[in-house]
């Protein structure tokens, strides 16, 4: 089966259509569970909240990311799978990092058979690449895991949510603490829809005065010693590039965008993670002190670059769903115009999304091909690394979304006729910047009406991919493995695109 | 023993080794050996036919070098080699 | 009319191969200092088969080896192609630039070649800024860069960022150049990460006369280039003064300023470069 993009469906899964196609199906919400336990909460170890919930072969057992590379609470459940060799498992992770190499083992011997995650890299994408995966990985995006756990297409079990700061009855926050990691956004879902829900800590404190995670959800609260390393949050994406061709392309983009007037008073942005990608950030910062413009907010993954706009009133307000390193978490617990965001607020297709309120984004890519879809889930062999995380919900939901990527890299051209995986519809993908031409989508009339005497390099995607392949020479057709390994699902759940064994 | 060495690993650069040899023997390992690696067989065989050297023994470690980073590199190891 | 030039190791295809996008007037290619002794064999080739692939969109500079040594010689045999534009000499001389020049003739007639290439004497030694006014006359030379690393090495003098020590270097070279018409280039600044430092030194070079500075990274290019363009304040006031030429004949006032005929061309200056670096 072929959906809209004519790419291939596994039997049994719904092809993606549109975009925006989810509209004409009502929103549908499964109960919001509460917890039953009007008693003690706590327990000393993850073992023991094994024993109380009874948890067994064949669960699915959730978690959030909130800790990226340093969170330690998934890997100690992994731990206790391994131990009591529970098999059959479906873990649904927000996310899945290097550090959780742990998964892989479990995913060789068949503890773990399903995933479901918006983002994977590192030993367990290896794994699952390599075919390892007994079941199915499922990957979504951010916004769609909120409604694929809302509306019980993932039936969690059992949700272990790490809380940096909890108090007995399972109030907490991500704000302080010894791991404090700000934002626990993408855990509100898993707190409202899991059947239990198992609050992990390392810093017990009598009253939590900013209420993230409400108790009346929390079943259990475990009190362990270190829940994850601080460090580890501030992951190798998070620091604008010193390399000359990145700030070349990021430099071109905040020309562009102001020559599109989107740098106006009150204007609202994100950017996501990557090196070229934070780098236009530093520009568009520039332009706004030149000509004495502030922004209305600015959301997503935050980092010091924001909050430093922020506390110098550049920005009006943050919406933050996730803190990529230290300061976004102090600035968060600090700043009152700082504010966390759930998932569902954030990017659910269904709600008043912030998405939605976005004047522009700016995303990267491994690939795009010539109708600007765009893959940010393999790398060009079939190598899951990555996944939409929150790329096609902003894309939707942003008024200019803005790929910036070079045009190749060692060798590999990254404009080409086809691309390896579709993750993002190239009917959301308006403008790719390059450090040698930028492409607009041919609907997007008025941006090309309003760049008609601009002097940036503006050509169409087709001579963009012919500078790319001039350069490097027209690679080799890769003979793509037949064996299924998962699916790239669209914020709908219905599949954009099917991952195969590398 | 006659050989030549030239280029580097870094990034965009091929390290290329030339040995005189009595048979034809090319080598190829690559970051990008997926998509290129016929390609640079065929660069490398075509500098080889402009030189008019039918038999040496070629290995060439590529970290995604364009074709002219190939052919420059490939000349500079059997110039080396043949002084 | 050159205000950036950047130097780029020609024994680096991955640099190389990105020089066209970094908004450079020139780019130097370099087989001197940023080439190992051992590698300059495979550099020429390498840059020359690099030349011959790809149609540079910025002036092709060579920095080639002394030519009192084998090696430059063997650089002007492997580079002298319709492809390069100018040679930059390092350790230049009068006596060696008149050599340079002599050769650069022989090979031009030798390679039925349709251009004259041009100099670039880089002067670096003390008794080189003595003969600064014989240099920047001879023919074929149309720009010269002051070496500071070196020179002040030679000079046995302290290399700082306020810039006392090369003050008279600059000067010389700034008034030399403008009398012969040709480019005055500032030394690169070598701290890469200080983007302010850079900005500074550039506008002392230029507030001394000097019409264009070299560069040893990308990034430095964009604030070299502000720098040395003309501002948006100039140029609105240069078209101003053209437009009013249309209706004054002679000298005349204009918001308060006499306007006479070396203002207005300096003011065709003005456009003629803010046309040229399509700014307007």
């Amino acid at each position: 089966m072929k959906n809209s993009l004519g790419r291939y469906v596994p039997e049994g899964f719904i092809p993606f259509q549109s975009s925006r196609a989810f509209l004409e199906q009502p929103r549908t919400r499964e109960k919001i569970i509460l917890s039953e336990n009007k008693g003690n909460k706590k327990l000393s170890s993850i073992s023991g909240a094994f024993d109380r919930l009874g948890i067994g072969a064949d669960m699915t057992l959730s978690f959030h990311h909130h800790l990226r590379n340093g969170d330690l609470v998934m890997n100690l459940v992994f731990e206790e799978i391994k131990s009591r060799n529970l098999k059959n498992m479906t873990i649904a992770a927000s996310s899945i990092f290097p550090n959780n190499r742990i998964l892989s083992e479990l995913i060789e011997n068949g503890n773990v058979t399903n995933v479901y995650t918006n983002y994977l890299n590192g030993e367990v994408a290896k794994s699952i690449s390599e075919g390892k995966l007994q079941g199915m990985l499922y990957m979504d995006t951010h916004g769609g895991r909120s409604r694929a756990i809302e509306s019980g297409d993932i039936k969690i079990d059992v949700a272990f949510i790490a809380v940096p700061c909890s108090d007995e009855a399972g109030n907490g926050n991500g704000l302080s603490g010894p791991s404090a990691c700000g934002s626990l956004g993408y855990a509100i879902p898993d707190l409202l829809y899991a059947k239990k829900k198992v609050v992990v800590t390392d810093y017990l404190v009598p009253k939590v005065e900013y209420v993230e995670i409400e108790a009346k959800y929390v079943d259990y609260v475990v009190v362990i010693d270190k829940i994850g390393n601080q460090s580890g949050i501030e992951s190798g994406t998070t620091r604008i590039t010193r390399d000359p061709v990145g700030l070349k392309i990021a430099e071109t983009t905040a020309l562009l965008l102001s020559e599109l007037g989107l740098i106006r008073e009150n204007f609202s942005m994100q950017t996501g993670a990557g090196g070229t990608v934070l780098a236009v950030t530093r520009f568009i910062r520039e332009i706004m002190e030149k000509e004495n413009v502030k922004a209305g907010f600015a959301s997503g993954g935050i980092t010091h670059y924001f909050t430093e706009m922020l506390k110098k009133g550049l920005i009006n307000k943050l919406y933050d769903v996730q803190c990529f390193d230290l300061e976004a978490v102090k600035s968060l617990a600090e700043n009152p115009n700082h504010h966390s965001i759930s998932a569902f607020k954030y990017a659910n297709p269904y709600e008043d999304a912030i998405v939605n309120h976005l004047d522009f984004v700016i995303l990267g890519a491994t690939e795009v091909d010539l109708s600007f879809n765009v893959n940010v889930t393999t790398a060009s062999n079939g190598l899951i690394m990555g996944g939409s995380g929150g790329h096609a919900d902003t894309a939707s939901g942003a008024k200019v979304s803005i790929i910036v990527t070079p045009l190749f890299k060692t060798r590999l051209p990254i404009i080409r006729p086809e691309i390896t995986t579709i993750t993002t519809p190239g009917e959301d993908i308006d403008i790719v910047v390059t450090e040698r031409g930028i492409a607009i989508n041919p609907k997007r009339i008025d941006l090309l009406e309003k760049l008609k005497n601009s002097h940036l390099p503006i050509m169409s995607i087709k001579d963009l991919s012919k500078i790319a392949l001039a350069y490097t020479g027209i690679p080799e057709v890769r003979v793509k493995k037949e064996q299924v390994i998962g699916v790239v699902r669209y914020r709908d759940q219905t599949i954009i695109d099917t991952l195969f064994q590398m | 023993m006659k050989i030549g060495l030239a280029g580097s690993i870094e990034s965009s650069d091929c390290l290329i080794t030339a040995e005189a040899s009595n048979e034809l023997d090319i080598k190829i390992e690559s970051s990008v050996y997926e998509f290129f690696g016929k390609q640079i067989r065929k660069v490398i065989l075509e500098t080889l036919e402009e030189l008019g050297i039918k038999t040496i023994r070629i290995h060439i470690n590529d970290k995604g070098a364009l074709d002219y980073t190939i052919r420059s590199r490939l000349i500079s190891a059997i110039k080396r080699m043949e002084s | 009319m050159r205000r950036s030039l950047l130097f780029i190791p020609a024994n680096k295809p991955g640099m190389m191969q990105n020089a066209d996008i970094f908004a450079a007037d020139s780019i130097i290619f370099d087989l001197e200092d940023a080439v190992a002794f051992s590698e300059k064999d495979s550099a020429r080739i390498l840059l020359h088969n690099f030349l011959q692939t790809f149609k540079p969109n910025y002036e092709v500079i060579i920095r080639i080896n002394q030519i009192d040594h084998i090696n430059g010689l063997l650089d002007l045999e492997a580079l002298v192609s319709d492809r390069i534009d100018a040679i930059m000499l390092p350790k230049a001389r009068t006596a060696s630039v008149k050599k340079l020049a002599e050769l650069l003739a022989s090979f031009e007639k030798a390679r039925k070649l349709k251009k004259t290439i041009k100099i670039i004497p880089l002067l670096e030694l003390a008794a080189a800024i003595l003969e600064t006014e014989a240099i920047a006359c001879l023919p074929r030379v149309d720009g010269i860069l002051l070496g500071a690393e070196d020179l002040t090495n030679d000079m046995e003098t302290e290399r700082t960022i306020i810039g006392e020590e090369i003050f008279y270097p600059r000067s010389k070279i700034a008034y030399a150049a403008k009398a012969y018409g040709i480019d005055a280039i500032d030394t690169p600044f070598t701290d890469v990460n200080d983007d302010q430092g850079l900005s500074q030194d550039a506008k002392k070079a230029k507030n001394l006369g000097m019409t264009a500075k070299a560069a040893i990274h990308p990034n430095q290019i964009r604030y070299i280039n502000e720098v040395f363009s003309p501002s948006k304040d100039q140029i609105a006031w240069a078209l101003k003064v053209l437009e009013a030429t249309k209706t004054n004949l002679g000298v005349f006032s204009l918001d308060g300023k006499m306007i006479d005929k070396p203002i207005i061309e300096r003011c065709q200056k003005i456009i003629e470069k803010a046309k040229k670096y399509r700014i307007i």
